[in-house]
């Protein structure tokens, strides 16, 4: 081929630089029509509720009048089954993870075991609440319970965190395995001295998202039967009198945060629309700051570790 | 294991008999047969992919860790004669006598300290003091330590890439090993670095066994005692250095060593 002259190569490169440019303005201006329509979405939504948030409003139950309706119950049970989602879903996924990724076998049966990880992923979730419904509050008797919405949502969430596990253990080289198990580490030396403390900042940002994503879930937690007018909470799970931590609030009934803004949506008077506004503001204060906790754990956990 | 050689007596600490390695159905090493000297440095030297790092390998091991590798043959390790490759010997035991010291160098996202305790932790030595004494001794050993000492606790990755070099023998040698594997240990780092570690080999070898890895003729020249070639996973030729370098016995050994392929 002959030697390109001076002038078809500056065509060239003016063609491909106008391609260049023609991709970043497309994908600026898309981006910017999301986060927009993210945006205006906020503002709507404290234009209608900043009038209600108050100390009161956080502190008082649920009510018949609209200006003493509070989100007590509603905060307390979203904390309450958080809590036993995370201390479900986090160990199991977390070890599920590394199994796969440090101990299993490449055979048919991992094989099968990843395309049902995958899959579940995908299923909605209300088919988890159905579930749940049959086999935790009907065959184990757990009941309509933080118990039984906890575990659901530790399911629903369990494919992410066994996902984000694994991503986080694949970006550790190989080399540094073969470096610990060359001076005489057992496999499980490895992981614990090496493959977890490396991936941690990975496998925490996939947990804060993925709770993130289960504090905001409404369908299974309405199918397992949650209240939506609740004005009592469940027994602390700590006291001052012996034996001091008690489990018996896992058994209690409860709502959660997207169920009560759902039921002040769903009556006639306007009144409880502003308190359904206002809770929706407190329910994604919540997310985005589990999701500004997920980006500093990354940054924080990135800065320590270099390949 | 001890051979009579004219007049010296030659100790062996390892060697391998027969010895046959197949990633999968890749035939990669073929009959080798080789003696290790004791206290000696011998030097594996062929053209890329000739299966020096796959012999390497061997010694500790490090196969294991990959699926489908199989070995056949012996490898045996002195004075007990044990079969290294052999499944019923536990690759742990293996790796805690005899340490590695790879191409590139890889510390843990570690301190220094760490990073050249780690093998000690590894086998339960706990005691600040037990670890300090064997940190400092390992890192005077890799003529490390003077440069390092202030830093002790500082990341790791923050060092030169000759530093971690040394960072990762000084690791290898907190284990006191017997047998002490380089592969290609100087072909990330510049021609002043290259010469430390060179120095620190030559040192070495009073005290451990060596086997080292190059493609740099002159390297092999300068610090080994004995040298093997190996061409497509065959062992060509294995005799002393000098041997090698000025007579060999070869004509294949002679055109790769005069440069005239490889
Ligand atoms: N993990 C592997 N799976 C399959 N084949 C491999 C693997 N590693 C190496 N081989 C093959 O085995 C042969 C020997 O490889 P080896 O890495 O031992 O060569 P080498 O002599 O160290 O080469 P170099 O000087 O380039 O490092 C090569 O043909 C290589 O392609
Ligand atoms: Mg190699």
């Amino acid at each position: 081929m002959d030697q390109l002259s001076k002038e078809q190569i500056k065509k060239l490169i003016r063609s491909h630089k106008l391609k260049d440019n023609i991709f970043e303005i497309l994908g600026l201006i898309l981006l910017l029509c999301s986060l927009l329509v993210l945006l205006a979405l906020i503002i709507d939504l404290s234009t209608d509720g900043a009038a209600r948030i108050s100390k009161s409003f956080l502190t008082n139950f649920p009510s018949r009048f609209p200006d003493k309706a509070g989100i007590l119950s509603a905060w307390v049970g979203s904390t309450l089954v958080m809590f036993v989602t995370a201390a479900s879903a986090i160990p199991i996924g977390i070890a599920a993870g590394v199994y796969l990724e440090e101990y299993a076998k490449k055979n048919l049966f991992t094989a099968i075991i990843e395309i049902n990880i995958t899959n579940l992923a995908g299923v909605p979730s209300i088919i988890f609440g159905l579930m749940a419904l049959g086999i935790f509050v009907y065959k184990f008797n757990f009941g309509p319970s933080i118990l039984t919405a906890g575990l659901t949502l530790g399911l629903l969430i369990l494919p992410i965190i066994i996902t984000a596990t694994r991503e986080a253990i694949r970006t550790i080289p190989s080399a540094i395995r073969e470096a610990a198990m060359a001076v005489g580490a057992t496999k499980w030396q490895t992981v614990k001295h090496h493959v977890l403390p490396y991936s941690t900042g990975g496998i925490l940002t996939g947990i804060v998202i993925s709770l993130s994503r289960a504090i905001g879930e409404t369908a299974p937690v309405i199918t397992i039967g949650a209240l939506t007018f609740i004005a009592f909470l469940p027994n602390a799970p700590i006291s001052t009198e012996a034996p001091f931590i008690h489990f018996d609030w896992i058994f209690s009934p409860f709502t959660v945060m997207p169920i009560q803004m759902f039921n002040w949506v769903s009556r006639p008077q306007q009144e409880f629309h502003v308190n359904a506004a206002a809770a929706g503001m407190i329910l994604l204060l919540m997310t985005l700051s589990m999701n500004a906790i997920a980006i500093y754990l990354r940054i924080y956990f990135r800065k320590k570790i270099k390949w | 294991m001890v051979i009579q050689n004219g007049k010296t007596d030659i100790k062996i600490k390892a060697e391998s008999k027969n010895l046959n390695f197949y990633y999968g159905t890749h035939h990669a090493l073929k009959d080798i047969n080789l003696k290790i000297i004791d206290k000696s440095v011998t030097a594996l030297i062929g053209p890329s992919g000739c299966g020096k790092t796959t012999f390497l390998r061997c010694f500790n091991r490090m196969h294991d860790l990959y699926v489908g590798n199989k070995y056949d043959g012996s490898l045996l390790l002195y004075p007990e004669n044990i079969n290294i490759i052999s499944s019923s010997i536990d690759p742990i035991e293996v790796r805690m006598r005899i340490g590695m010291v790879f191409q590139k160098p890889n510390p843990f996202p570690k301190s220094i300290f760490e990073n050249v305790a780690y093998g000690l932790r590894v086998r339960g030595v706990n005691r600040r003091s037990q670890l300090e004494d064997k940190v400092e001794e390992s890192l005077r050993k890799a003529a490390l330590w003077d440069e390092v000492k202030d830093r002790l606790h500082g990341l790791a990755f923050n060092l030169s890439g000759g530093q971690l070099q040394r960072l990762c023998i000084a690791r290898a040698l907190a284990n006191d090993p017997e047998i002490l594997l380089f592969d290609e240990p100087t072909s990330a780092l510049d021609p002043i670095a290259t010469a430390k570690v060179e120095e620190l080999v030559t040192e070495l070898k009073n005290t451990v066994t060596i086997i080292i890895v190059t493609h740099n003729m002159q390297q092999a020249g300068r610090v080994s005692d004995h040298t093997a070639f190996m061409y497509m996973g065959e062992l060509i030729e294995f005799d002393r250095t000098e041997k090698i370098f000025t007579t060999p016995g070869k004509k294949l050994t002679e055109e790769y060593i005069t440069g005239r392929f490889g």
